[in-house]
């Protein structure tokens, strides 16, 4: 006699601490196995594209910050840099420094809430607050700069909001040269833990052909194995001026691209923000950081598609201007967005606790993906 | 690095039913128009041909283009006969680091066009979003439902430009 096997579908979501957010993953499970996986969004959709077709460009710049609410200045930097080449204006060397500093800044602080928040999916809770306390400083650096801690509207078009705070450069260093010795910390902690090793390595492998037909970008097309990162391979702002490496996967516990290695390769994404603010901070420029801010944006009937890396990935503006003070359409290309297509693909033949581990490891902010 | 004239003379060359159409007079990003009905069997060329290997879709996004006619609705809103609706897709080679625009514009009234899913992936909700926000149909597309609005949302594509918004939804007032 044989027993009757029957596929159950289990949510897990929309609110469920691992999810990061409102997702809703519909996991149909074989006995523990997993044979698909449908994610369900929007539950945060805000509209931000039909907003954009009623206001001013200016005006659009707070909404941005909203979309990766982690990497706020990123997502300002991308949005600025779009409306810049549509006017066609050049920004001061020293507005362009400042800007590269901040989303690096940003960049590390993203990097470390997703680090932290993947140990604490895992059950590694203390690195969590490591993590939190580095970026609290970050936060602070941030805050003597613009006031704001997470959603800036600092980066404007043809400049920023404000100049640096005095002791802006001081401090950066400072927290520099602290920084540095918590990561090795953090390595000893939970990088290179036992228990953390056996959860991540080996699960959720990402081959680099799936990778790239999905269209994946970022830490986790890195950690496949390709160096693409768009500050080197299709530069923008002052990149090119700075010497940095390119970290990827080298599947050191595992398999190239498992979830360990796009764990890994945010950990070393962080140093190599270290040194671009490094050598950025030396090599600033003085210089009126509001004087090429244009009294009248309106911009040239045309298209275009300007694109920068974010922390999670590519992050793209296509933007239509129909000649008049507001666009016509924006479509922004959420790195988020298309990152979490792949999660059927690489949860398929895994076990439900594994779930939690790549989706950790795919790091979305559901703010981005639902727009 | 092809430039957009070599590209599009190897497309000329190997695809001779396809009638394409070089655009350079918009400013900023020139593009190639592509049928509708052709766009899937252009992709997988680009995508497979050994010169060009455009082996990313970085982006595709659709557009109202909002050019046809405007009247009144029974009730008085003014809505849009005729017009295009268009679909932009920037694609990338990772090997041969070149990009390339495609455009196809479809009726605005009844928006089909072909899906590139089977060539690329990462159009899976790319494609969805264009279906949910404007109501293009994409042919062949294997998971063809809303992605961002509700599945229950029946008061049409909230992106075009001449959407209402609904005074209800499921009994709670929508304008607060």
């Amino acid at each position: 006699m044989s027993v009757r096997t029957e596929e159950m579908v289990l949510n897990m979501g929309p609110q469920h601490p691992s999810t990061h957010g409102v997702l809703r993953l519909e996991l149909t499970l074989d006995g523990e196995i997993i044979t698909k996986v449908v994610p369900h969004i929007g539950y945060l959709h805000r509209c931000f594209e039909k907003h954009c077709e009623v206001m001013t460009y200016p005006q659009i710049i707070p909404y941005t910050d909203r979309m990766d609410y982690l990497a706020a200045m990123g997502n300002e930097f991308g949005y600025v840099i779009a409306v810049e080449k549509l006017l066609g204006i050049q920004v001061p060397e020293r507005v362009e420094y400042i800007r590269v500093i901040m989303a690096e800044l940003q960049r590390i602080a993203s990097h470390l809430v997703a680090i932290g928040t993947y140990g604490a999916d895992i059950g590694a809770f203390t690195p969590f607050l490591y993590c939190f306390r580095d970026r609290e400083r970050i936060l602070n650096l941030f805050e003597i700069t613009c006031g704001a801690r997470l959603l800036y509207n600092y980066i404007w078009i043809g400049g920023l909001s404000h100049d640096l705070h005095p002791d802006f450069i001081r401090l950066t260093k400072e927290f520099i040269r602290e920084f540095k010795p918590n990561l090795k910390e953090l390595n000893n902690l939970l990088t290179f833990n036992k228990i953390f090793i056996d959860r991540t390595a080996n699960v959720g492998i990402l081959p680099l052909e799936t990778a790239i037909n999905f269209g994946i970008t970022g830490p986790m097309l890195r950690a496949s194995g390709l160096k693409w990162d768009l500050r080197k391979d299709d530069t923008y702002s002052v990149y090119n001026k700075f010497d940095f490496n390119i970290p990827v996967g080298d599947g050191r516990m595992g398999t190239v691209g498992d979830s360990w290695d796009r764990y890994f390769v945010r950990v070393l994404e962080m140093e190599e923000s270290l040194k671009i603010i490094e050598q950025a901070i030396e090599q600033i420029p003085d210089g009126d950081v509001t004087a090429a801010i244009p009294k009248r944006i309106k911009p040239p009937v045309g298209h275009i598609y300007s694109r920068v890396e974010n922390p999670r990935g590519e992050l793209g503006y296509f933007i239509i201007s129909d000649g008049s003070t507001s666009p016509f359409r924006v479509k922004v290309r959420a790195p988020s967005f298309v990152n979490l297509q792949i999660m059927d693909e690489l949860c398929r033949g895994h076990l439900v606790a594994d779930v939690i581990a790549i989706l950790g490891s795919v790091d979305i902010v559901l703010g981005e993906v639902d727009r | 690095m092809k430039s957009l004239e070599e590209i599009v003379e190897i497309l000329k060359n190997n695809l001779p039913d396809v009638v394409l159409e070089a655009h350079s007079e918009i400013k900023f990003e020139p593009f190639i128009l592509i049928p509708s009905d052709k766009i899937d069997k252009v992709c997988l060329f680009l995508r497979d041909n050994p010169e060009l290997y455009f082996d990313s879709l970085v982006n595709l996004s659709a557009v109202d283009d909002f050019n046809g006619q405007k009247i009144k609705d029974e009730q008085g809103n003014e809505i849009m006969t005729g017009g295009t609706m268009s679909v932009y897709y920037h694609l990338e080679s990772i090997k041969f680091r070149h990009k390339l625009l495609l455009k196809v514009t479809t009726e605005r009234d009844d928006p089909i066009v072909n899906s590139v899913v089977t060539v690329w992936n990462s159009a899976n909700w790319h494609e969805r979003e264009a279906f949910d926000l404007f109501g293009i149909k994409f042919n062949n597309h294997p998971d063809l439902r809303r992605i961002l609005m509700p599945y229950d949302w029946e008061f049409g594509h909230p992106l075009r430009k001449d959407y209402q918004n609904p005074e209800f939804y499921q009994g709670m007032k929508v304008p607060y």
